[in-house]
């Protein structure tokens, strides 16, 4: 039993901390990220998080709390996106980038000026990359609001939002106006990504709203279906990473421990790859 | 600006531009702009490694372009496309992850791989950049033409014998030989943005391939220079001119684009 889980790991606090918060960013992005893959919007929900962290990083060069900096940008960037993008897929996919360049481009400046005034040159390093083992219990409850806010826009716009993204035209054809749906999930988008980009990096941000939705939809075609199977998916990855970081505190070669990001993203892209082999499996027959 | 150590940054630059401008014009042209911001990105973990057991960047910024462009498309034969860059990219950003944890590297070094540094282009660096800017014009020459028709038109390139798969693949391996020179001098971040931008701001101005092309690299010449100028002068990372001023004139050629078509076609 000590073998695997590490003594200490179900009374330490920061442990707890990192349970609940991995738990409810995971399925967050689970769910907002099911519609991300089936709107073939993965780059969006990629660039957004990390123009997100042009937010935290000039943030935490105002001195205030990072989280407000990255929803403030994401939310800006993902109304330029949409006014920019025209319907037309490849001129969406341009301006997203756009978005994202200038926004990187902002952040290069953000985290020099940060870096020269006070000398926190660790700050480039933890805004990308981000630890769950550095989040507070005070940042629970904020957290926990942005996550009702983002489901809460799913569920109101449910039907429309899978209608939209599975059949654009069908759905124009029924009188369902697509910019405000597409409008309203790009703001659940921001929040989703910015919560989870804050909390465990802008690079983890994207393996949890594309793997396990992406890896669900291999499985099954029934919409509720692949969302209770990406956010089980989810959470399951975080969980086992944070176990094995734990873990990783004894392992070689430094005594301070694999990062738990590596540690996820690893989970995630194998149950990945499993659901595809199983997903071709059901397929065959 | 123009001392001796400037002029290797000014010839390595003006050398990643021109190779930014071309295969920029294919990336837009193809819808490819997550891929390009993908492979240099994850690439950077390479450097990271590299970094680790004390060999030269260029070198682990190779291998991991390489390898991430053929895993992004053997992963994008099953899948979706952007799913499959978006896993590869994850994936080698988490590796990343591991190796920063594992080495002693200072934070400005990692900074200066990520938004660039052409402060410090040395001579001898110049001749890796150089050769493979060189093989990977040499590329883009040989792929022109099935390149431009299976982007335009693929299932008309298939009738013709050309296959989208291999031309898919072959076009990743040019993005990533271009990011293993470029990354070292733009940065891994914002050497997308050079390489999008001013060829998204061609594409507007001009529908035919050839005009388009030469735009692109005039484009992306000129964001270097001002950028360089300016990193000169007020010392802010050459990162923040390139993305800020691939932009606004990536707004200024949509303005001018929309505009001649507006003359052009007064019915419409």
């Amino acid at each position: 039993m000590n073998a695997l889980f590490a003594p200490g790991f179900f009374t330490n606090g920061i442990v707890h901390s990192a349970l609940i918060v991995g738990a409810v960013v995971a399925v967050v992005a689970a769910v907002v990220g099911t519609f991300t893959v089936l709107r073939a919007q993965s780059f969006a929900g990629h660039a957004l998080g990390e123009v997100g962290a042009t937010g935290g990083s000039a943030a935490i060069l105002a001195g205030t709390n990072p989280l407000w900096g990255f929803i403030g940008i994401a939310v800006v960037a993902a109304a330029a996106i949409e006014l920019l993008g025209v319907r037309q897929p490849r001129s969406r996919d341009l301006a997203t980038g756009l978005v994202l360049g200038a926004g990187l481009g902002l952040a290069a400046l953000f985290l020099y000026l940060g870096t020269t005034s006070q000398s926190t040159t660790g700050a480039s390093i933890t805004v990308l990359f981000g630890s769950l083992f550095v989040v507070s219990m005070q940042m629970v409850p904020s957290i926990v609001t942005l996550s009702i806010v983002a489901l809460a826009i799913v569920v109101v716009c449910y039907r429309r939002l899978l209608l939209t993204s599975l059949n654009p035209d069908l759905a124009a054809a029924r009188g369902v106006s697509l910019r405000p749906v597409s409008a309203l999930y790009l703001l659940a988008l921001a929040i989703a990504v910015s919560l989870s980009a804050e909390t465990i990096g802008a690079v983890l941000s994207t393996a949890l709203l594309v793997g396990p939705p992406a890896a669900a939809l291999r499985l099954t075609k029934r919409p509720i279906a692949a969302l209770v199977a990406a956010a089980g998916i989810g959470v399951l990855a975080t969980w086992l990473g944070i176990l094995l970081a734990y873990d990783s505190y004894t392992w070689p070669p430094s005594g301070r421990g694999w990062p738990v990001s590596f540690f996820i993203v690893v989970f995630v892209f194998c149950f990945y790859l499993l659901a595809q082999l199983r997903g071709r499996k059901v397929t065959r027959g | 600006m123009f001392s001796s150590f400037m002029v290797n940054t000014w010839v390595a630059a003006s050398i990643v531009a021109v190779v930014g401008g071309v295969v920029g014009f294919f990336v837009v042209l193809r819808g490819s702009a997550f891929v390009a911001h993908a492979i240099p990105h994850g690439a950077f973990s390479g450097a990271a490694g590299a970094a680790l057991l004390g060999l030269n960047t260029v070198f682990g910024l190779g291998v991991f372009a390489l390898a991430g462009a053929l895993g992004i498309s053997a992963l994008g034969r099953k899948g979706r496309h952007d799913v499959a860059t978006a896993l590869g990219l994850v994936v080698m950003l988490g590796t990343g992850a591991l190796f920063l944890s594992w080495s002693a590297e200072y934070a400005p070094q990692i900074y200066a791989l990520l938004f660039g540094e052409v402060l410090g282009v040395s001579r001898a660096e110049l001749w890796p950049i150089a050769g493979l800017a060189i093989v990977c014009l040499a590329a883009v020459a040989l792929l022109y033409r099935p390149l431009v028709l299976s982007s335009i038109a693929p299932e008309l390139g298939e009738v013709r014998g050309v296959s989208e798969r291999v031309i898919d693949t072959a076009f990743l391996l040019v993005v990533a030989l271009a990011t293993a020179m470029t990354v070292p001098v733009v940065g891994a971040l914002l050497m997308f943005s050079l390489m999008i931008a001013p060829a998204g701001a061609a594409r507007a101005l001009s529908d035919r391939p050839g005009v388009a092309i030469a735009c692109s690299i005039a484009l992306a010449l000129v964001t270097v220079w001002v950028g360089i100028a300016l990193s000169y002068a007020i010392n802010w990372p050459l990162g923040f001119f390139v993305g800020t001023l691939g932009a606004a004139f990536y707004g200024l050629g949509r303005l001018i684009g929309a505009r001649r078509r507006r003359i052009a076609s007064p019915v419409a």
